[in-house]
């Protein structure tokens, strides 16, 4: 067996309170409204990895990401990092600095009306890990070179930045207490794609020089090809699919995923006539029984309707595994001839 | 065949306290009967700024400085406010990014629809709630006859996007101007609203200016595409040609750094240093400090689109009078 892994998930979930006021409640004679965000969801991520979380709006990817920092408390189920409970592991400053993350919006992400060097040298100062100024200093100097900027740019205030390189200067701040894990919610979803792909690059370069391990949430499969060493696929706050990157490419076993990847434009214009996958995501305050994609599903049966799958090791591609009761029973029609090549996606 | 939309050598300026900022700057081409030109670039390079030229909804202190707009070969730049209102709407369809501030939230979707249409054509209540029933049914809205009477808060985000394609095509526009139709959109939904727009155009025979930062979007749905750069066109043809076989060294960056979906590279080609602000706009061509291929001609002289190929670019290489010319193999993404 493989070392413990850096961080592992066993039966997440979280939900929120979205009743109205007690009196209209009462008045309107109806009940508590709990959305259910996340609901039991496990993995875990070997060290030096990157573990990918992907889904449309509302699947409960950043919820996901808030309750592995610790930045909401989980209704059921635990965080485990570096083999101590969330909790415990974050009453430990030597243990919370070496858990960081990066935002999506650069813009709303630093504060305004501090000057960058500030900014950067906020967690170092916070965990007291440099005893004088100038040795402060010297590693923000370091830091903002690590990410491509300039030891002058210390002085600047955020305003004067672009988007990317105000992302430039979370992933500095982010790295400025040595963390080991990284956190990444959609880093480069607000950015241009040039200055995405100088981002993207600059996460892979850190991650080769500094062993970092990454959770990285995004919406774009395309992206998400790029960084990650295995890919988890949401939907309605569950894991529908977990599979090594290549794999959920080449073989994917879910209908939803299958439809996701179905669904992205194509670049090479071969001029397939695409089958959108029809209806919509439901409310994840009243998710449909069983299991939750089958309202859109076109392989689900009355065992779908009925009875929520869990993720099992999906037949015939094994390394994948999926919770899915058509691919457990065989009814998908087995795995997938090769995948159409020569496909681009996505967003600029 | 007379295109149904021409821009000619548009300029648009911006005058703020430390000076004029250029937004558009000598922006041209035509839009044929029936045909998808899709505008792509950056953001802040003046893709929805050319669209809110066109339809007349350029915010102030924004005016049009310069060149003009030709609707059917009748200039639309220089009509008065209830002129241009007559085309909007009748002349123009928009469709915007958010379908949430397009819809009024105080009327019924179905109000919405029958002011549009008898506004434009002039018909009675009756009628025109007929026709927005059947509009509402053609953009794919279940039970569009009970639904006609639903507040826009009582849709869901893709659904919402229906009605608004709903409200700009009920006057039957000759043209629609989409800006970021689908952005707002999870990518599920996006592939049913891309569809529609696409077999609508078709159906009715509509031109339609896409606008969008997706690639994957234009290359699906537009027959030629504009790559805008720093409010100046730097390449535009044919879709396929553009996305295949880029001239501009910007559209070849831009390409090249587009994550690929059926594959994993080590190291996406990026383009370095960010577009120009307005206020800094380099003289001589715009992407002169970024650019690869950049040589003496690029510093100081701005370059015109030039015909290159199936496309039309606006760089020096492709100037036979310059010292340097491109290989044709080096220019591929």
């Amino acid at each position: 067996m493989a070392e413990t892994p850096i961080l592992e998930v066993d039966d997440l979930a979280r939900s929120f309170d979205v009743s109205r006021p007690w009196l209209q409640r009462v008045l309107a004679g109806e009940g508590k409204r709990i959305l259910r965000a996340v609901d039991g969801i496990s993995f875990a991520i070997p060290r030096g990895t990157t573990l990918s979380l992907v889904g449309e709006s509302g699947c409960g990817k950043s919820t996901v990401a808030r309750l592995v920092v610790g930045l909401y408390p989980p209704s059921r189920g635990r965080v485990v990092f570096e083999g101590l409970e969330l909790e415990r592991a974050r009453a430990i400053a030597e243990q919370r600095r070496r858990m960081q993350m990066i935002f999506q919006d650069p813009y709303a992400s630093l504060n305004p009306r501090w000057r960058v060097k500030d900014i950067v040298a906020e967690p170092i100062r916070a965990f007291g890990m440099t005893p004088s100024a100038a040795a402060q200093q010297a590693k923000v100097a370091e830091l903002l070179t690590q990410v491509g900027l300039s030891p002058l740019d210390g002085e600047k205030f955020p305003h004067e930045f672009s988007g990317g390189q105000r992302q430039r200067i979370s992933i500095a701040r982010a790295l400025s207490s040595n963390p080991d894990f990284l956190v990444c919610d959609e880093p480069t979803s607000a950015l241009d794609v040039s200055v995405q792909a100088q981002i993207l690059n600059l996460m892979k370069d850190l991650q080769a020089r500094l062993g970092l391990t990454y959770l990285f949430i995004s919406h774009n499969l395309a992206v998400v090809r790029q960084v990650s060493d295995r890919i988890g696929v949401m939907y309605l706050g569950r894991l529908v699919e977990l599979a090594p990157a290549e794999t959920l490419f080449t073989t994917p076993r879910h209908p939803y995923t299958r439809a996701l990847m179905e669904a992205i434009p194509d670049l090479e214009m071969t001029g397939r006539q695409r089958i959108p996958v029809g209806g919509e995501v439901p409310s994840p305050i009243s998710p449909p029984s069983g299991c939750p994609f089958h309202p859109r599903c076109p392989l689900a049966d009355d065992r779908c309707k009925a009875e929520r799958p869990v993720l099992l090791p999906a037949r015939g591609t094994e390394a994948s595994l999926t919770a899915c009761h058509a691919v457990e029973e065989g009814r998908d029609g087995g795995v997938p001839a090769a995948q159409r090549v020569g496909t681009t996606a996505i967003a600029l | 065949m007379s295109p149904l939309l021409e821009v000619r050598d548009l300029r648009v300026e911006f005058p703020t306290r430390r000076g004029v900022l250029t937004a558009l700057d000598g922006v041209s081409f035509s839009i044929a009967p029936g045909e998808v030109l899709g505008v792509v670039g950056e953001s802040g390079a003046g893709k929805s700024m050319t669209g809110a030229a066109i339809i007349g909804l350029l915010e102030p202190p924004g005016r049009i400085a310069g060149g003009q707009i030709l609707l059917n070969g009748k200039r639309i730049d220089n009509l008065r406010y209830d002129q241009m209102r007559r085309i909007r709407g009748r002349e123009i369809g928009a469709i915007f990014q958010d379908p949430l501030t397009t819809l009024n939230p105080l009327y019924t979707v179905g109000d919405q629809l029958v002011e549009t249409i008898q506004t434009h054509l002039g018909l009675d209540v009756a009628e025109a709630r007929k026709r927005a029933v059947g509009w509402l049914e053609m953009v794919g809205i279940p039970a569009a006859a009970q639904r006609i009477d639903s507040y826009p808060h009582e849709f869901s985000g893709g659904m919402r996007q229906r009605v608004v394609i709903a409200l700009a095509l009920c006057a039957e526009p000759k043209l629609i101007v989409a800006d970021e139709p689908t952005t707002a959109l999870d990518v599920s939904i996006q592939a049913q609203v891309i569809a529609l727009l696409k077999g609508l155009a078709r159906d009715k025979g509509t031109s339609m200016m896409l606008v969008t930062h997706d690639m994957g979007v234009i290359a699906e749905t537009a027959d030629r595409v504009a790559v805008m750069y720093a409010g100046r066109i730097a390449e535009i043809g044919p879709v396929r040609e553009v996305v295949k076989h880029p001239k501009h060294p910007y559209s070849a960056g831009l390409m090249a750094s587009i994550p690929p979906l059926d594959r994993r590279v080590d190291h996406l080609a990026q383009i370095d240093g960010a577009m120009p602000r307005l206020s800094a706009i380099p003289r001589g061509c715009a992407f002169n400090p970024r650019c690869p291929e950049v040589f003496a001609r690029c510093l100081v002289e701005r370059p015109a689109l030039l015909a290159t190929g199936a496309t039309e670019a606006a760089c020096w290489l492709y100037d036979p009078v310059s010292e340097k010319h491109a290989p044709e193999a080096m220019r591929h993404g």
